[in-house]
C-alpha cells in the first residue's frame, strides 16, 4: 500500500483544491478565452453576438450532453452525426412530402433516433461489444437508412419548421436557447440529483463495484445510449429548422464537436468522472472557438487546426491544474 | 560440514519489504543439483515473494544469491532464464494464436537475416517435443492445447533454454490425476538429467510423493529444511504454524439468537455441497487455503457468480439470489476481498461510495434526498471512524484501512441481516484492523449474522464463534469457540484440516 498522509493540513488542502478546480477549472479557461477574444474584437461580447453563439451551440449542446453520458460509462457514441441526417430526412418525408403535421414528423423522427440509441446500447451492453466499433458501424447503417429514405435528394421545409430555429419565445429568446436551457436543467437534475445519475457515474468509475452494490450495468449502459439517441434526435430537429432542409449528407463529423465539448468539460475517457455544468462550459468553449476565429478574422482554412489544438491545450491544462494523472 | 559444490543454488539473508510490511526477513534457501525441493507454508508465508526475487520480478532489499557457485542476481525473468533459472507460473498466459514452436522460441527466433526461418524453427521445436513424447506437432497453435499441455510446453521451453533450475508454482492446481502423473514423470526425468526443481504446493501428498526435501516458511521467515525421509505430516504442520497472536482480539460474547441464514448443498465453480447455518449475533469464521472455495461460495451466495445448485433460507423463508441487487434487497451484503475492483469507485467521493447501494431507500419522490444522504453518510463514516477531512473527498485519497472502513460503512448503512466479510482486514494497518474487529462485534451484538472469511488463523480463531474449514472446495470440519478457548483446537488442528486432514 502506498503510504498516504492522513490528517495533514497540506494533504487536505491539496484534496480540497483538487475538488474546487475539478469543478471550476474549465470556467477559468472560458473566462480567459472570452477576455482574450473581446480584447481583440469588443463586438464579441455584444448582446447580439452572444445570443447568436448560444443559438448556434444548441445543436452541438444536445449531442454533447448525450455524448457525455456515453463517455462517462467508458464508451462513446459516434452515431450522433448520422442521426442528424436520418431524423432530418424522416421529417422531410413526413412533413413536406406527405403533408403530415409538423409535430408528427418530429415525434416519429425523434423516436427513430431514440430507437437507434437503444439498439447501440443493447449491442454494447448485452454482447459486451466495444462502443467504438458498434457506433462506428451503426453510424454507417443510420446514414444509409437516411440515404434510402431520401433517395439522396434534399427535402426542403416550410416556414413552420424553420420558425423553430429563427422564432423567439416571447419575441425575445430564440427557441433553440429555450431548448438548450430546458435540456440542461433536466440533465443536471438527472445526473446530479437522482440515483440514475449516481449509477451512471458508478458504472463508469468501476463497473464491478457498481454491480456488487446492486446496480444493473446492462440497464445503465442501455439507458445512456438511449438518452444519447433521444438528444441527437432533438438536435436534429433544431438542425432541420436551421438549415431548412433534410438531407442524408448532413451532420458529417458533428460527433467530433460533441466529444470535444464533453472532454473539455472535464468528462474523463477513463470513465466515471463528469459534471453537467462542466459539459455546458465545454459546449460554450467549442462555440467560442468557432465564433472567435471569425471575430479575430483568422482565415477559415485555419479553423480546424485551431480547434484541434485548443481541445488538446484545454484538456492538458485541466489535467495540470487538477492533477488528474492516473496510474 | 556443508559441501559448497553440492548446492546449485543458494541464497542467504534475503530481506524484502513492501511499504511497511516485511514480506521476507532473513530468508535462506539451499537447493542441491538434481533435487526436487518443496516450499511449504501458509498463505502469505513468503514462498512466492522469494521465488519472484529469485527470477528478478522483485529486487531483494538485502541478501546474497549464488547460482552454480557464482554470485547471481536477475533484473527480470529474461535475465534469470539466460542464467539458467526458469519459473512456471501457476496462471499460464499463453498467446493462443502462436504455434508451439513460436512459443518455445519466443524472443529467440531462428532467422535468416531479418526474415524468420520458420522451417528450421519448427524442426528444432519438433526435435525437443519428441524428446518429451509430446502428442502434438510443433505447428499446433497454443489455443488448442489443454492446460496441462500448455504447462508442458512451458517446461519444454525452460529445458530448451538450458534451465538448470526450474521453479514450479502450484503446477498441479488445475491438473487431473492422470495429468499430474505425467507431470511427475517429467519431473523425475528432469531430475535424472541433473535439473533442480523448486516445487511450491499446498498438497501434502504430492510433496511426499515427488520431493526429496522441504523448506518451510512462516510469516516471511525461514523456519528450516528437512529431508523428506523420515519427516511426518504433523511435524511439517507444526513447523508452519506458530505465528504468534500479536494483538489480543476484542471479541465479546454476545447472545446468539435464532438461525438467520441457512444454506444447503450449495454447488458452483470451485465448491460443492456446502451446507451451513449462521445465527443472529454469531460470527462465523470461514478459513481454508486460497482457492479452497471459501470466497467462491460467498460470491455465489451474494449473486456475483452463478450457483449451480443448492438452497438458501433467510429467516426461515427460502430465497433465491440471481444478482447482488437481489441479495442487497433481501438483506445479504458482502464486503469483497478485492476492494479496488469490487469495493469502491476510487475516483468518486466517500459520500457517493457509501450511499451507492442505499439510494433506493433514500428517495424523495424521483430525487435523492440529498440532505438525508449527507447526514447519514457522515454518521456512518463517523461510526466506522473513517479518517478523512470531508466525506466529499475521493476514496482514492484514503489509506487502505480507511478505504476498507468506507466499504464496510456502505454495507452497514444498508442494515443487512447477513453481513459477509471476505478478508476484511487484508492490507489494513494494525490500528484500523483492531477497530474493524471491534465493529464486527458491535454488529453481531445488534443481531446481525456475520460471516467472516480470513486466511489469517489467529484472526479466525480470535474472532469467530464457530469456524468452518474448507479443503479443495468442500467443508472439512468445524471448530467451536469453546474448543479454541480450551486449547483443544490449536492452529495445528485447523491447519491440518485445511490441508485435508481430519
Amino acid at each position: 500500500m502506498a503510504q498516504k498522509k492522513e490528517g495533514k493540513i497540506l494533504g487536505l488542502e491539496r484534496e480540497t483544491w483538487r475538488n474546487f478546480m475539478g469543478k471550476y477549472g474549465v470556467s477559468v479557461v472560458m473566462v480567459i478565452m472570452i477576455i482574450g477574444i473581446a480584447i481583440y474584437n469588443p463586438s464579441f461580447i455584444s448582446g447580439r453576438n452572444i445570443m447568436n453563439v448560444v443559438t448556434q451551440i444548441s445543436i452541438n449542446g444536445m449531442m454533447a450532453f448525450g455524448m457525455c453520458l456515453c463517455i462517462t460509462i467508458g464508451g462513446i457514441d459516434l452515431t450522433v452525426g448520422a442521426q442528424l441526417a436520418l431524423v432530418g430526412v424522416i421529417m422531410g418525408q413526413l412533413i413536406t412530402n406527405m403533408g403530415l403535421p409538423v409535430i408528427v414528423g418530429i415525434l416519429v423522427g425523434v423516436s427513430v433516433a431514440t430507437l437507434f440509441g437503444f439498439i447501440n446500447g443493447f449491442f454494447i451492453a448485452k454482447f459486451r461489444m466495444f462502443p467504438f466499433v458498434v457506433t462506428l458501424s451503426m453510424q454507417l447503417v443510420i446514414r444509409g437508412v437516411a440515404q434510402v429514405i431520401s433517395g439522396g435528394k434534399a427535402i426542403t421545409f416550410g416556414e413552420e419548421v424553420k420558425n423553430m430555429y429563427y422564432g423567439k419565445l416571447f419575441g425575445a429568446i430564440p427557441y433553440p436557447i429555450v431548448a438548450l436551457v430546458v435540456v440542461f436543467i433536466l440533465m443536471y437534475i438527472m445526473f446530479h440529483w437522482t440515483k440514475l445519475g449516481r449509477y451512471i457515474l458508478a458504472v463508469g468509475g468501476n463497473a464491478n463495484a457498481a454491480v456488487a452494490s446492486g446496480v444493473s450495468e446492462l440497464k445503465i449502459r442501455i439507458i445512456c445510449h438511449t438518452i444519447s439517441g433521444f438528444l441527437a434526435g432533438i438536435a436534429a430537429v433544431i438542425m432541420a429548422a436551421k438549415t431548412g432542409s433534410g438531407q442524408s449528407n448532413l451532420g458529417v463529423g458533428y460527433e467530433t464537436d460533441a466529444v470535444a465539448a464533453s472532454v473539455i468539460g472535464g468528462t474523463s475517457f477513463a470513465g466515471g468522472i463528469a459534471t453537467m455544468p462542466g459539459v455546458l462550459i465545454g459546449i460554450f468553449i467549442v462555440g467560442f472557438i468557432y465564433n472567435g476565429i471569425n471575430m479575430i478574422g483568422i482565415n477559415a482554412n485555419w479553423q480546424s487546426i485551431i480547434r484541434g489544438l485548443v481541445i488538446i491545450g484545454t484538456v492538458m491544462l485541466d489535467m495540470a491544474i487538477n492533477g488528474k494523472s492516473r496510474k | 560440514m556443508k559441501n559448497k559444490d553440492e548446492y546449485i543454488f543458494e541464497c542467504e539473508g534475503i530481506y524484502k519489504a513492501f511499504g511497511g510490511t516485511q514480506a521476507l526477513a532473513d530468508v535462506q534457501l539451499h537447493v542441491k543439483k538434481g533435487e526436487v525441493i518443496a516450499l511449504l507454508g501458509e498463505n502469505g508465508a513468503g514462498k512466492s515473494t522469494l521465488m519472484k526475487a529469485v527470477i528478478g520480478l522483485h529486487q531483494p532489499d538485502a541478501g546474497t544469491m549464488t547460482f552454480e557457485g557464482k554470485p547471481y542476481s536477475a533484473k527480470g525473468p529474461v535475465d534469470a532464464m539466460k542464467a539458467g533459472i526458469s519459473m512456471i507460473h501457476q496462471e499460464l498466459n499463453p498467446e493462443p494464436y502462436l504455434t508451439i514452436a513460436e512459443s518455445i522460441f519466443l524472443n529467440r527466433e531462428d532467422t535468416r537475416g531479418i526474415i524468420l526461418n520458420k522451417k528450421k524453427q519448427n524442426e528444432r521445436a519438433q526435435k525437443i517435443l519428441d524428446q518429451f513424447d509430446f502428442p502434438y506437432p510443433a505447428t499446433t497453435v497454443m489455443g488448442k492445447l489443454s492446460l496441462a499441455q500448455m504447462q508442458m510446453v512451458e517446461i519444454i521451453k525452460a529445458v530448451s533454454c538450458d534451465a538448470r533450475m526450474i521453479i514450479m508454482d502450484e503446477p498441479t492446481s488445475s491438473l487431473d490425476s492422470e495429468e499430474t502423473e505425467h507431470l511427475f514423470a517429467t519431473i523425475r526425468d528432469l531430475k535424472s538429467k541433473g535439473v533442480a526443481i523448486i516445487y511450491i504446493s499446498h498438497r501434502m501428498d504430492e510433496i511426499f510423493e515427488i520431493c526429496d526435501s522441504v523448506a518451510v516458511f512462516r510469516d516471511g521467515t525461514y523456519v528450516g529444511a528437512r529431508s523428506m525421509d523420515g519427516v511426518t505430516r504433523d511435524e511439517l504442520i507444526s513447523m508452519m504454524v506458530g505465528r504468534q497472536v500479536k494483538n489480543v482480539f476484542p471479541k465479546t460474547d454476545c447472545e446468539i439468537g435464532d438461525v438467520v441464514f441457512k444454506v444447503e448443498g450449495l454447488t458452483g465453480k470451485g465448491f460443492s455441497d456446502i451446507s451451513f447455518e449462521v445465527r443472529a449475533g454469531e460470527i462465523l469464521g470461514l478459513t481454508g487455503l486460497v482457492g479452497s472455495g471459501r470466497s467462491e461460495t460467498m460470491r455465489a451466495i451474494f449473486g456475483l457468480d452463478k450457483l449451480d445448485s443448492g438452497k438458501m433460507w433467510l429467516e426461515g423463508k427460502e430465497i433465491t439470489i440471481k444478482n447482488p441487487k437481489d441479495a442487497i434487497r433481501q438483506g445479504v451484503c458482502m464486503v469483497n476481498e478485492d476492494r479496488k475492483n469490487y469495493g469502491l469507485c476510487l475516483f468518486r467521493s466517500i459520500r457517493e461510495n457509501i450511499s451507492l447501494p442505499n439510494l433506493p431507500a433514500r428517495q424523495k419522490g424521483l430525487l435523492i434526498n440529498q440532505s438525508r444522504e449527507k447526514k447519514e453518510c457522515e454518521e456512518y463514516s463517523k461510526l466506522l471512524t473513517v479518517k478523512a477531512g470531508s466525506i466529499e473527498h475521493n476514496a482514492y485519497s484514503l489509506s487502505g484501512g480507511n478505504q476498507q472502513k468506507v466499504v464496510i460503512a456502505k454495507w452497514i448503512m444498508a442494515n443487512p441481516k447477513v453481513l459477509i466479510l471476505d478478508e476484511p482486514t487484508r492490507g489494513v494497518d494494525v490500528g484500523a484492523k483492531s477497530e474493524i474487529h471491534t465493529l464486527m462485534c458491535q454488529f453481531a451484538a445488534k443481531g446481525m449474522a456475520v460471516i467472516m472469511i480470513s486466511s489469517e488463523l489467529p484472526e479466525v480463531m480470535g474472532m469467530s464463534d464457530r469456524i468452518l474449514v474448507y479443503h479443495e472446495g468442500k467443508l472439512n470440519g468445524e471448530v467451536s469457540r469453546e474448543e479454541v478457548l480450551s486449547g483443544a483446537a490449536t492452529q495445528e488442528v485447523i491447519l491440518a484440516k485445511e490441508f485435508g486432514g481430519k
